[in-house]
């Protein structure tokens, strides 16, 4: 049949699975969003406040889901505005693709109104982009947009699209989406190797990243852990892959993990990585991470074997399958002596102590799992109170914990709860955190969060600094406070109100407990500010370039 | 760890606009300090070669090999094995010259089997093709001589024979099957 582009667009979006994009309109996509006009009963178009937003909205769609994320946008600042959403997704190998609109291709590199030379912008940000010149190319290009996407190693993938060529016509034949090719193919010989390396494992440990986070690799990962007794440790990345109370599970690694599972793969005999890349936020000092260990790591990307500390046997493929043929090679074991030092470490992890006279991040964060039971979904920003989020929260589910990991995107948290909450449904409860300077950033998206009653819950840790920063000065700095307090007079009870949404204001405990309860009963977005001391720290904490020897507990 | 080594690297791609960006905004992004690269057309009118020399050591080269191979546009990656392969380089060499240098000039082109295809009445253009150390070797002759311009191509190069067992990836290395004493893997 004869179509014109726009119409291709919608056709291949729908052949596609596609049921939600995130954008915002322009000139150089006019014909594309009369065609979602047209089309509003197949793809709900969600309008976000600005274009980073649409492109976080859809990152949070496809952390939430697995499901790729799609965002739209315009030409020129369109598309930069999608930049660091861009980036933010390439670092976390989210499955995205972002279609931008373009002058037309007469004019390409004549610097017209609204031009940007985006493919250029994008490569070193994206799996792989392109600028499609043909109306005749643009189905396939779209489809191969959607495979690279989601196969092997996830990622961001770019199509623009210039004018012209949404209004062009050509034979349009639908076709089936590509199965997702994954790496199937593990060299069996190794895997072989690292079961007997496990199997004379005195000291076993199990470290985790975000390469699991699919449901066909979590299960095999914790039958490892069960099957043979090997305590597991995790990258921000893989919160709730193995449960919370799992009592394998020792808790995050790294700068602000805990101090039992930095002890622990410092003493360990054999270390098992499994989807995860040796980031200096883990590995804070390459030369001597895990250095009394023989290291396994399994990765779907070559590139990742060895690339920050070098390895003892690597193993290309998807975890899945690698752990799947791994499992009966490995013999049931008991390490009763390793779990031994485990518990004698447990008993030294930091705790925060509670004060009844002020409001602390972990009592704030204890009574929302208290209130939200183990299903609720949690968004962040960046920050300190993204730390805590992962220190406090009793993480269960393995797509259940939103962050910016790699990127670290402060402003990350509205665009990507608002994704969440549109891919997972109303009746899904969905809880943001963010700090005062991270949610400054793009509060602005709480207006699409009331036009579509999406009724989100943001807990904004109110410490009134830059508080991740100003830690750093205080530590390390001498206390000298370089554009860390902004004095912001911010009421955010007042902005709640003129958005058009319920605010909340607790300086204690009781306060938040009752503010909470009643930000549940609401139908639309509701956000409640927690008056925190700036003082407050996230421990325990390694300097960069360290390790378990420079641990501050205090 | 090994020294750094000179290593040509041979990369098939798809051939279209855009291309040698990709390529060498990855070696930017990445790091990877390049002696030289060079694009050519190949007998398959949808793939190009490029052509790459880099000093390293054998971990940037892995690095490099396994990120290339990562573009979506890149199809096959092979490192050259100096012994096993054919590596050529086209110089072209202005020198001031006049009746007093010019015999002696010849003798030098003569010897280096390099042709004059430029003669006027003050300067000599050289053609030169070679491996790359032997424009080294001749460009060292003009030491004493006054270069007006100088222009190389870089590096081009095929394995010998009809068979080729290019090296995709760099084998990977597996130290033992028992455990190694602590910290062995550094040692």
């Amino acid at each position: 049949m004869q179509l014109n582009g726009s119409q291709i667009f919608v056709e291949v979006l729908c052949e596609q699975g596609v049921d939600t994009l995130f954008g915002y309109p322009g000139g150089a996509v006019l014909n594309l969003y009369d065609e979602l006009y047209k089309n509003a009963d197949r793809i709900t178009h969600v309008l976000t406040a600005h274009e980073q937003g649409a492109a976080h909205a859809a990152d949070g769609y496809a952390r939430a889901t697995g499901r790729t994320g799609v965002v739209l946008a315009t030409s020129g600042p369109g598309a930069t505005n999608l930049v660091t959403g861009i980036a933010t997704a390439y670092m976390d190998s989210v499955p995205m693709v972002a279609f931008t609109g373009n002058v037309p291709t007469s004019s390409i590199g004549k610097d017209g109104f609204q031009e940007a030379y985006i493919e250029g912008i994008t490569v070193p940000i994206t799996k792989h982009n392109f600028t499609v010149r043909r109306v005749e190319d643009l189905a396939d290009t779209m489809r191969a947009a959607f495979r690279i996407a989601q196969s092997g190693r996830k990622g961001p993938v770019l199509v623009d699209i210039p004018k012209d060529v949404t209004a062009a016509v050509c034979e349009f034949t639908p076709k089936q989406p590509e199965p997702i090719r994954t790496v199937t193919t593990y060299n069996e010989e190794q895997v072989h190797w690292a079961a007997d390396l496990i199997n004379a494992a005195q000291r076993p440990l199990v470290y985790f990243g975000g390469g699991v986070r699919s449901a066909a690799s979590c299960q095999p990962l914790r039958d490892l852990l069960h099957k043979a007794e090997i305590p597991a440790t995790y990258t921000l990345m893989a919160a709730g892959v193995v449960p919370y109370g799992d009592p394998m599970n020792l808790g995050m690694l790294g700068m602000h993990g805990c101090y039992t599972s930095n002890r622990a793969v410092a003493e360990c005999d054999v270390l098992i990585a499994v989807g995860t890349r040796f980031s200096d936020r883990v590995a804070l000092n390459p030369k001597t991470f895990a250095k009394n260990a023989t290291i396994i790591q399994i990765d779907i990307d070559a590139s990742e074997l060895g690339k920050n500390v070098d390895v003892d046997l690597s193993i290309v493929g998807d975890a899945a399958y690698v752990l799947n043929a791994m499992l009966p090679q490995i013999k049931p074991a008991k390490h009763p002596e390793w779990m031994k030092m485990i518990q004698g470490w447990q008993a030294q992890d930091y705790h925060p102590v509670s004060d009844p006279t002020r409001l602390m991040p972990h009592q704030v964060i204890g009574e929302v799992c208290n209130q939200c039971g183990p299903d609720a979904v949690y968004v962040t920003d960046v920050g300190q109170h993204q730390m805590w989020a992962a220190q406090y929260l009793r993480h269960t589910k393995s797509r259940g914990f939103i962050t910016s990991g790699g990127l670290g995107t402060m402003g990350f948290g509205y665009g990507a709860a608002i994704g969440a909450q549109m891919a997972l449904g109303r009746q899904q409860r969905v809880v943001m955190f963010t700090g005062d300077g991270s949610f400054h950033m793009n509060l602005n998206e709480a207006c699409t969060a009331v036009s579509y009653e999406l009724p989100i819950i943001t807990v904004i840790f109110n410490n009134s600094v830059l508080g991740m920063v100003r830690q750093w000065q205080t530590t390390f700095y001498g206390k000298r406070y370089s554009q860390t307090d902004p004095h912001r007079k911010t009421d955010f009870v007042k902005l709640a109100d003129g958005f058009g949404l319920k605010g909340y204001r607790c300086t204690n405990l009781p306060e938040f407990q009752e503010a909470f309860a009643d930000a549940l009963q609401q139908k639309g977005p509701t956000w409640i500010e927690c008056i925190i001391d700036k003082d407050e720290k996230v421990l325990p904490m390694i300097p960069g370039g360290g390790d378990i020897n420079d641990i501050i507990m205090e | 760890m090994e020294s750094d080594q000179r290593r040509v690297i041979s990369l098939l791609v798809d051939n279209q606009s855009g291309v040698l960006a990709r390529v060498s905004n990855l070696f930017c992004r990445r790091g990877f300090n390049i002696d030289s690269l060079t694009v050519s057309a190949t007998n398959d009118p949808a793939v190009s070669r490029i052509t790459v020399t880099i000093t390293s050591d054998e971990k940037a080269l892995q690095q490099l090999v396994l990120q290339t191979e990562r573009l979506e546009v890149t199809r096959q990656v092979f490192v050259l094995d100096s012994e096993k392969s054919l590596e050529r380089e086209l110089l072209l060499l202005k020198v001031e010259s006049d009746v007093h240098n010019r015999t002696e000039l010849r003798e030098i082109a003569c010897i280096y089997k390099a042709k004059i295809i430029d003669l006027s009445p003050d300067s000599m253009v050289f053609e030169l093709i070679g491996r790359p150390d032997k424009l080294d070797a001749f460009l060292k002759m003009f030491e004493g001589y006054n270069i007006l311009e100088q222009c190389r191509t870089g590096v081009t190069a095929l394995e010998r024979g009809g068979m080729h067992q290019h090296i995709q990836k760099p084998p990977q290395e597996v130290r033992s099957v028992q455990l190694p004493p602590p910290g062995a893997r550094r040692a």
